[in-house]
């Protein structure tokens, strides 16, 4: 449904992405993860066509972006980061204005500013100026308006951010019911927001695309290191030495200590359960086992691992 | 064109819902009638002196009516000057300080669709001031005979003259997000257009002279005020207008290279 290709944005002084690539298919929800300033916002700005790029093509629905953007515009429903409300108007003069400008044909207008309306819950302020609602309103106002035309394909650009946890919850729900019948891009960093509600996940830092897969995959492949956390009881160099020399450890290190027991956080290979080794080396060598902890990595630590690791380089 | 429609109603609303199109229509028809009673107070004194005159030189025709139209909606030449920015400033500055320019410049709608939108907003409330003059114009249809063609022209130049005035404004309103910053510009910019009139009184060379004559945005009213109908006025002011929407219309095309 959207197949973006080498996408570059440069600016005067700085490069916002570069040669970003990622195709999106019909009903799948795409969650674009990143820091701050990571080009998220760019990306999806090109996609809908409100700014060009500097090099590479966008298509959505086969329409290229740059050639027919009038034809790409018709397909997508955009919620900006800031949502773009007249706070003079109010809620449902707000979506016949938005009605009006996306083409609905006149003799639908009431019909589908109704259906937005119920499909976020906000028909009990529509007579109310935009200006007075509550952070959530306008949020939800924002996400009525990317909805109307009912567009095949929807581009959230942080559709959660400023809400209440209940809120946030409601607008995931929302979210997930488009999936299916949209195709849905959703931008965020916050991490428990792809892991519930998208198919797939692109991980993007400092304007370049680091990963793609989706959340499962994604934690199985980056637990890169199997960590295992054991607390044991005898002499922390020896302990270290002899379980560093085991097949299948990468690292052994102690994270802190209790009454003459340690604990030591072990890194194995990916994919290797060194976890019945471990114990039968410890027992083997007469040291007191307490505690035997397998802890896989959350998505939040492969993304802290994925875009810290250029820095290192 | 409906999708202009829906711009320029969603403008009009947005002038009559703020404060904005109230100050300035009452400041517009409280000035424009102020000027036309010191207009016409000052023209019946004429009239008296004449009189006098005549009764010692013989009568002299006098066009009362035409000169009070002459006098009055040359005054609201110089009035709109100081309005039009008012009507202007906000038309694209508030769409970016809002953020609404994203909605407008991702919905189905070219630029053009968007800059002609927002155009003929300004220009609607425009001729709803340039409207309220009728009050006192008619009021001498009421009173007196006056000769409608130069009235007639001179609205057309006021016309022309109010497309320009607005054109300008939009193109430095897509420049800031500050309303205020834009009204000072648009008053500055069309300031400059209209004192190059001064200027050229002091040129030295006569090629300059008619160089910034020409410039002066007041200098081609002058024509239409006296009833003449002449096409390089009508083309200055619509050159004018053109340019500036040019400058706007890429003006837009810019500011989505710079996001």
């Amino acid at each position: 449904m959207i197949t973006v290709e080498n996408l570059t944005k440069r600016y005067a002084t700085k490069t916002a992405i570069e040669s970003v690539s990622f195709q999106v298919e019909k009903g799948e929800i795409l969650g674009f993860l990143g820091p701050n300033g990571a080009g998220k916002t760019t990306t999806m700005r090109i996609v809908v066509g409100f700014m060009p790029a500097s090099d590479g093509t966008v298509r959505v629905d086969g329409f290229d972006v740059f050639e027919n953007p009038l034809d790409v515009r018709r397909r997508i429903g955009y919620l900006p980061e800031n949502p773009p409300l007249y706070p003079e108007m109010t809620v449902a003069g707000y979506l016949r204005f938005v009605a009006k400008i996306k083409g609905v044909p006149k003799e639908k207008i009431g019909a589908e500013v109704k259906r937005v309306m119920e499909r976020v819950s906000i028909t009990d302020v529509q007579e109310r100026i935009i200006a007075k609602l509550s952070k959530g309103y306008k949020q939800r106002v924002g996400l009525a308006q990317a909805l109307i035309g009912d567009p095949p394909v929807m581009i959230l650009d942080e559709p959660t951010i400023g809400l209440d946890p209940k809120q946030i919850h409601e607008v995931r729900e929302l979210i997930k019911g488009l999936a299916g019948n949209h195709t849905v891009v959703l931008s965020t960093h916050i991490l428990p927001e792809v892991e519930q509600t998208c198919n797939r996940v692109v991980i993007i830092d400092r304007g370049k695309i680091v990963a793609i897969d989706t959340p499962q995959n994604l934690r199985f492949q980056l637990q890169g290191a199997e960590r295992v956390f054991m607390e044991i009881q005898g002499p922390v160099p020896e302990i270290t030495s002899k379980l560093k020399a085991m097949p299948g450890v990468i690292d052994v290190h102690t994270v802190g200590s209790n009454d003459g027991r340690h604990r030591f956080q072990i890194e194995g290979e990916l994919k290797k359960d060194i976890r019945s080794d471990l114990a039968r080396t410890v027992v083997q060598s007469g040291w007191g086992l307490y505690e035997l902890q397998s802890a896989s990595m959350s998505l939040e630590d492969i993304f802290l691992k994925l875009t810290t690791a250029e820095e290192r380089e | 064109m409906r999708n202009i429609l829906a711009i320029i109603e969603r403008e009009l609303r947005a002038y009559f819902t703020s404060p904005i199109a109230y100050v300035v229509l009452t400041i517009f028809v409280f000035l424009s009638g102020l000027f036309f009673r010191s207009i016409l107070a000052q023209v019946l004194q004429m009239g008296l002196m004449s009189q006098l005159q005549a009764q010692q030189l013989g009568p002299r025709a006098m066009d009362m009516p035409g000169m009070i139209t002459r006098g009055f909606l040359s005054t609201m030449s110089v009035i709109l000057l100081f309005v039009m920015p008012m009507l202007t400033m906000g038309l694209f500055s508030e769409e970016k300080k809002r953020g609404t320019i994203e909605l407008l410049l991702t919905a189905p709608l070219t630029d053009l669709q968007v800059v002609l939108g927002k155009f003929f907003a300004g220009v609607t409330f425009f001729i709803i001031l340039l409207l309220t003059t009728w009050i006192p114009t008619g009021m001498l249809y009421l009173y007196s005979t006056p000769a409608s063609g130069p009235i007639l022209t001179a609205y057309l130049g006021l016309l022309l003259y109010g497309l320009a005035l607005t054109a300008i404004g939009l193109f430095i309103s897509t420049l800031t997000e500050n309303q205020i910053i834009a009204a000072v510009l648009s008053f500055g910019t069309i300031m400059v257009l209209w004192l190059v009139d001064v200027l050229a009184n002091n040129a030295e060379s006569s090629t300059s002279k008619a160089v910034l004559t020409y410039l002066s945005i007041l200098s081609h009213l002058d024509d239409f005020m006296k009833g003449v109908l002449s096409t390089s006025h009508i083309i200055f002011y619509m050159s004018l207008m053109l340019v500036a929407l040019f400058l706007t219309y890429r003006s837009i095309d810019s500011l989505r290279w710079r996001g």
